[in-house]
């Protein structure tokens, strides 16, 4: 008995200092960045694992000013924002009725939504469209943009969700005299909750980081998100590290912040709808 | 009850023209504009069969080696991915202590922008100052320093490690969920058998993680085929499109006005994607067609 005890304490241990080597991994680049958005100017022309010499919280306010991040930090917000809005109320819409209406043609259109997940994006054809419908270079565009990018995957995961939803709720509804919106609105998006969640968080973090689209379709750097934002303050701040990881720390702090309030619904949420039990 | 009447088909008309519209139409548009010369310099459109592709396939230029670095890319990224992550995920699903503090942190890569990992793993593998080096030749490894980004040789391979740095933990928590929803009596039951950890392992825990797997990989494989923002933030492509992938590739023919060659790129990537993507769609819906 005494040799599996000491085995088990030794496995133990070995298993903790894995997951401590693991976690060191993802920690030291990190670190690299937060101590090195505190030095000053001639210190963090490479990022190193020293302490500053003085902290130099003026480093955000400069970055703000100079990358212009506040104008930036608005339209990330706002492209975000309504992407998922316009993505969640759209994609649940579209799922309830593929759940609700089985049969051969409403399957092969989810089938064709779905496959949206996976096909790639013709960019060369797509600028042509975005000039033809004027909406190359507008927020309004953007978000469309986003909204199509994000609607497969949002279809999927709501699907999963309405079916399980028992249809003897609809028809009990609608003796009631419910209009099919008011049935929608009222009856089935609120126990849809959770899953509403899941697909609006993460459908904030996609978009949030969402940098191809911009690149191709934003020009005026006044329309520019925080990711596009970013890559020109790079490019322009080359040596001066101290900046660039101030401007990172901003750049993901919103993330973080959803990351840490909301890791239920983001952890899982994305297996959520194809891995069941 | 009417269905037709109740789910009247219009709830699902905003999701289907927005989608159809950006995502649907410009491939299938594509697809047209490759049998042509367009470009940004011509002013007049010409038919010329199919002389697009017979360019892109028959090697001519460095066309083929991006569709090749795309399915290296993926094939690579997945594969380590998902066996790094099955390997940490047995090792510590049970028995770790601050072990929301381990998964929390581990997880974190895979929610951060991937543009903005990469512009950090710029620095760290710079090859005179950057901490990689720095600290291998601190600890007496310096023979192993490399020019992680700038070395044809070895630019792809650091590149795909960044990936895999990234990617790992959000995996790894997936197995871990599934692990753990795995129900005791079956360990005990095998354990009566006499199975040995191995045996466990694969009788047990593996056919239980299948789907989680399957999914994972799925998107995996989806993510790698579209891959962009880390390559164009660590190497733009470079050294000599060592590392360039179809999106680059595709971003930089549109830059110089190569309109007919960067949507015939698109093209085989599209009709590609559809076929291997009917298959993935399934995986990923296995469960719900059945009901």
């Amino acid at each position: 008995m005494v040799s599996t005890k000491k085995n088990k304490f030794l496995e133990n241990f070995l298993k903790n200092l894995l997951a401590w080597c693991a976690s060191a991994l993802v920690l030291v680049p990190l670190a690299l960045i937060i101590l090195n958005a505190f030095k000053g100017d001639g210190e963090a022309l490479t990022m190193t694992m020293e302490l500053p010499r003085t902290w130099q919280w003026s480093n955000f306010a400069t970055v703000i000013e100079k990358g212009k991040l506040l104008r930036s930090f608005l339209n990330s917000l706002l492209y975000a924002g309504c992407a998922t809005i316009l993505t969640v109320s759209l994609s649940s819409m579209a799922a309830y009725i593929f759940s609700r209406r089985r049969s051969r043609g409403i399957g092969f259109l989810y089938m064709y939504v779905v496959l949206g997940m996976v096909i790639p994006v013709n960019y060369v054809t797509l600028t042509k469209i975005m000039q033809m419908t004027h909406l190359n270079n507008t927020a309004i565009g953007i978000i469309l943009l986003y909204t199509a990018l994000q609607i497969p995957f949002t279809v999927f995961l709501t699907f999963g969700f309405v079916s399980k939803i028992p249809v003897e709720l609809d028809e009990a509804a609608i003796l009631d005299g419910c209009t099919p919106f008011q049935l929608f609105v009222k009856v089935i998006f609120p126990m849809l909750r959770s899953a509403v969640i899941t697909a609006g968080v993460l459908c904030f973090l996609n978009t949030w980081n969402e940098f191809i689209m911009p690149l191709y379709f934003l020009h005026s750097s006044e329309k520019w998100p925080m990711t596009l934002a970013i890559y020109n303050f790079f490019g322009q701040y080359e040596m001066s590290w101290n900046l660039i990881c101030a401007d990172v720390i901003l750049t993901c702090l919103p993330v973080v912040l959803l990351y840490v309030t909301c890791q239920k619904y983001i952890v899982g949420g994305q297996t959520e709808g194809a891995v069941k039990g | 009850m009417n269905k037709a009447k109740v789910y009247p088909w219009y709830f699902a008309a905003g999701a289907m023209l927005i989608y159809t519209l950006f995502s649907v139409v410009p491939g299938l548009v594509g697809i047209g504009y490759s049998f042509t010369d367009w470009s940004a310099y011509a002013k007049e459109l010409h038919f010329v069969g199919l002389k697009n592709f017979t360019t892109v396939l028959s090697g001519q230029g460095d066309y083929l080696r991006y569709i090749t670095n795309t399915l290296l890319f993926t094939l690579v990224t997945t594969v380590s991915k998902t066996v790094l992550g099955l390997l940490f995920a047995v090792a510590l699903s049970e028995g770790i202590k601050f072990k929301n503090f381990h998964r929390g942190l581990m997880y974190l890569p895979s929610v951060l922008p991937i543009l903005v990992t990469g512009l950090t793993f710029t620095s760290i593998l710079n090859p005179k100052v950057g901490f990689l080096n720095t600290f291998l030749r601190a600890i007496g490894l310096g023979g192993l320093a490399q020019k992680w980004l700038v070395d044809p040789k070895i630019a792809f391979g650091s590149v795909m490690a960044v990936d895999i740095w990234r990617g790992t933990g959000y995996i790894m928590t997936m197995l871990i969920v599934g692990i753990l929803a795995i129900p005791k009596v079956y360990y005990e039951a095998v354990a009566v058998d006499g199975a040995n950890a191995w045996q466990r392992f694969r009788y047990v825990t593996l056919p239980m993680l299948r789907q989680t797997l399957a999914v994972t990989i799925v998107l995996n494989v989806i993510y790698g085929l579209k891959v962009f923002d880390m390559i164009y933030a660590l190497t733009n492509g470079g050294p000599g499109h060592r590392t360039e992938v179809m999106y680059t590739a595709v971003f930089k023919m549109m830059s110089k006005g190569l309109y007919a060659e960067g949507t015939t790129i698109s093209s085989i990537m599209f009709i590609f994607m559809v076929i291997i993507g009917y298959f993935m769609v399934k995986i990923l819906t296995k469960d719900e067609v059945v009901e």
